[in-house]
């Protein structure tokens, strides 16, 4: 008697895959990343291409000589952890063998250590990043100007982001309406200005958060609190003393806040899984930001913030359970 | 709450049913409905006629079983059913077709309906009539009221959320007057003022059949709801149309509600008004790479062979798996000589193409399995305690509300067999209950 193949239903499923989610984030920072071109040259290209080439050759390396597994490079995920990584650094010259370095602490340590893409706690791209911030505090605040559309010499004169000029000036005693080279708020909006160069450009990546929240990757819960807690924050120490802290608008345009708040905390790996527990971590997010940014040593605390909230990620699973049908 | 939005794929919905032509051998089943089995109540050697008692009902959670043919019983043994388990059951040679006097086989419909509740429900059980929507629970148990309960309202599930199944929706069009009679004789058994008929909005005939049929009728009121599986699982049904939730662990009962499938009030609707016994189905025979596409009215005890032979010749060589009932909930078959039941829907066949499952990899904690899940529960977290051993976290966890809808396996982007983990862990768990209680 011929048996037949059984199962457990259901016996079909959805397209959905891990693979597709991967490459559709892809997709979404290309935006990002011609911006970034344009601006920044041929070193953003380099940066980028050593980037993701780290990642996805650390990752094929450690799965098949220390982890002894199957490759999993196709599903993508190293290839989104290398964009992230390039878009977080400066794109000068010396990053091109700097983000190497960043490349293998992002995938070793922030990935592979714990056992692959879903069990990495912190943002794999953000642990390479802070890495290299500490490790190479130079390079990583050396920020080319942007000037002209493409340029292509590689060593590119230096600037400074709109939030290090802030913090210089309040540093050396000024007030904020004594600083006087801050871009124009559509310079910001567009990205004409000095920064990490997927950073920089607000409109790049709202298309690229737009097309992840029409595929349905990404809710809007965690960009809108995170970013709204953010503007909130900033506004409320705006209104209480306009000379000591930078206006909301100007706040949620620079640095890495909508970069972070759309594809670095939505990394759905890290971050919670109901909503009102994603609302919880856009909170804690933009509110250390904002901390961080105004009481801290360093410019910019997105990527710190970030961090920490993916480290409470877990306690928030446990808080935050999803209403029960049947009580 | 939850739900998913497979491809609905009906393609059998233009199919009209036809009548299945009886083979030469039936094999009845003792226990085609749930709880204990039957015990036969004739000899090998006996000449039996159609729709005479063959089974008989002597546990109380237990119904009636006829046979559905005319002929010898051949032998009484144990058969093996589609999915491999070895049950008592009758076996008939098929001689001629006669039926037993007292069945009305005449086309007329009967509209009045004189017996009182009580002897509606002795005569639910005396033609051991169980309900088709799938779990084949008696109805006489269902229809009999427990002591300090009131049922309010009656819900008929014409859903069909499931995908390819298209029983009902025929059903439906050709037969939307018995059906409103069978569920006036429904109203009175249990003394509710209004019938609610539930169909997703996807079917916009059989709604507007069923509307024109109940304006004739008391208190038969069609419901049009929203597209999404499992729209049609009874603790979302009557969430949909009363707005009540079904408690943890209670009954629809205990809500004031009674949920019957729009199939079984056409069974309702023979039994009693004709006198005619649960003998017949109605089946579709569907896939997508299958040549034709049906719908049958087919005797219970037919073998699954005999159906696909005389439907379709044989099944297609890329055949990945044949399923009994829908894609999502449907339980797939290993074996075709086993004999067809009451309350099945449909033998669906499922290219390798489909039925093939891909390739388990890391959950990447996207939480779609959470927001699938219709009963508001955490598939991954279910998954990974019940790896571990933990199934009493599970239960914690509520996990005996899981009601096995398939939601958070279709919807896992790194296909984790997500419902066979919870599955093992309701077992676990019950088992654990079940020691606890002995104690």
């Amino acid at each position: 008697m011929k048996l037949l193949n059984i199962s457990g239903s259901p016996h079909v499923h959805s397209d959905e895959s891990t693979k597709r989610i991967m490459w559709r984030v892809n997709m979404a920072l290309i935006p990002m990343f011609l911006v970034g071109i344009a601006f920044f040259g041929l070193n953003a290209l380099l940066v980028s291409l050593v980037s993701v080439a780290c990642c996805c050759l650390f990752q094929w390396l450690i799965e098949k000589f220390i982890m002894k597994v199957p490759s999993t490079l196709c599903d993508g995920s190293a290839v989104v952890t290398g964009l992230l990584l390039a878009f977080n650094v400066p794109a000068t010259a010396d990053m091109i063998w700097i983000v190497a370095i960043g490349a293998l602490v992002a995938i070793g340590l922030g990935k592979m250590s714990f056992g692959g893409l879903g069990k990495n706690p912190f943002n794999p791209a953000l642990v390479g990043r802070v890495f290299l911030l500490i490790s190479f505090p130079v390079q990583m605040t050396t920020w080319p100007t942007v000037g002209k559309w493409f340029p292509m010499a590689f060593d590119t004169t230096t600037g400074a982001t709109p939030l290090g000029l802030v913090k210089e000036g309040l540093k050396s005693g000024k007030k904020l309406s004594e600083i006087t080279d801050m871009p124009s708020l559509m310079d910001m909006f567009l990205g004409h200005i000095g920064g990490s160069f997927g950073e920089v450009c607000a409109v790049a990546i709202l298309i690229g958060a737009i097309y992840l929240l029409c595929t349905k990757i990404i809710s809007w819960h965690i960009p809108v609190s995170f970013i709204g807690t953010a503007f909130v924050f900033s506004g409320i120490l705006y209104l209480c003393n306009p000379e000591q802290f930078i206006d909301p608008v100007t706040t949620i345009l620079t640095g890495g806040i909508m970069l972070g708040a759309c594809f670095m905390a939505t990394d759905m790996v890290t971050s919670p899984m109901s909503k009102v527990g994603q609302l919880i971590f856009g909170f804690g997010c933009g509110l250390l930001t904002i901390i961080i940014r105004n009481w801290g040593s360093y410019p910019e605390g997105v990527s710190f913030a970030i961090l920490l909230m993916n480290a409470v990620t877990p306690l928030i699973n446990r808080w935050c359970k999803p209403a029960r049908f049947a009580k | 709450m939850g739900g998913v939005h497979p491809n609905d794929n009906k393609i059998s919905t233009e199919a009209a049913i036809e009548q299945f032509p009886v083979p030469s051998q039936v094999v009845v089943l003792m226990n085609q409905h749930l709880g204990a089995p039957a015990t036969p109540i004739v000899a090998k050697g006996d000449k039996v006629k159609v729709g005479q008692l063959i089974g008989e009902a002597q546990a109380f959670m237990c119904a009636n079983v006829h046979s559905p043919v005319s002929g010898t019983v051949s032998k009484i043994d144990i058969c093996k059913d589609p999915f491999g388990m070895a049950k008592p059951a009758i076996y008939i040679d098929v001689e001629g077709d006669e039926w037993m006097e007292t069945i009305d086989r005449t086309p007329d419909i009967k509209r009045e309906c004189n017996l009182e509740p009580k002897q509606i429900v002795d005569k639910l059980k005396e033609m051991g009539i169980v309900g088709l929507g799938g779990a084949t629970f008696p109805a006489h148990i269902k229809y009999s009221v427990p002591e300090g309960k009131k049922a309010e309202y009656l819900i008929i599930n014409a859903v069909e959320c499931e995908p390819y199944l298209t029983s009902d929706h025929r059903v439906m069009l050709e037969h939307a007057e018995e059906i409103c009679i069978g569920i006036s004789i429904l109203r009175k058994a249990l003394g509710v003022p209004n019938a609610y008929i539930g169909i997703e909005n996807n079917k916009p005939e059989p709604i507007r059949v069923m509307r024109e049929m109940a304006a004739k009728f008391e208190g038969i009121i069609v419901e049009p709801l929203k597209l999404k599986y499992p729209q049609g699982a009874e603790k979302q049904l009557i969430n949909a149309i009363t707005g009540r939730r079904v408690p943890s662990g209670k009954l629809p009962i205990d809500v004031g509600c009674v949920v019957s499938n729009v199939g079984t009030t056409f069974a309702v609707y023979e039994a009693i008004q004709k006198n005619k016994p649960l003998i017949e189905n109605i089946l579709t025979v569907t896939g997508k790479k299958l040549p034709s596409q049906h719908n049958y009215q087919v005797r219970i005890g037919i073998s699954y062979n005999d159906i696909i032979k005389h439907s379709i010749g044989e099944l297609p060589a890329t055949t990945g798996k044949v399923i009994s009932g829908g894609p999502m909930m449907g339980k797939a078959m290993c074996n075709l000589d086993g004999p067809t039941v009451k309350g099945a829907s449909s033998v669906l066949v499922i290219d390798e193409s489909e039925a093939v499952r891909a390739k388990e990899s890391n959950c990447i904690r996207c939480g779609k399995c959470m927001h699938a899940c219709p009963m508001g529960l955490e598939p991954y977290h279910f998954s990974a305690l019940i790896k571990n051993g933990r199934y009493e976290e599970a239960g914690a966890h509520n996990i005996l509300d899981c009601i096995e809808c398939g939601c958070c396996f279709f919807s896992c982007p790194a296909n984790k067999p997500l419902l066979d983990e919870v599955r093992l862990g309701k077992n676990k768990y019950r088992g654990i209950l079940a020691a606890r209680s002995k104690k």
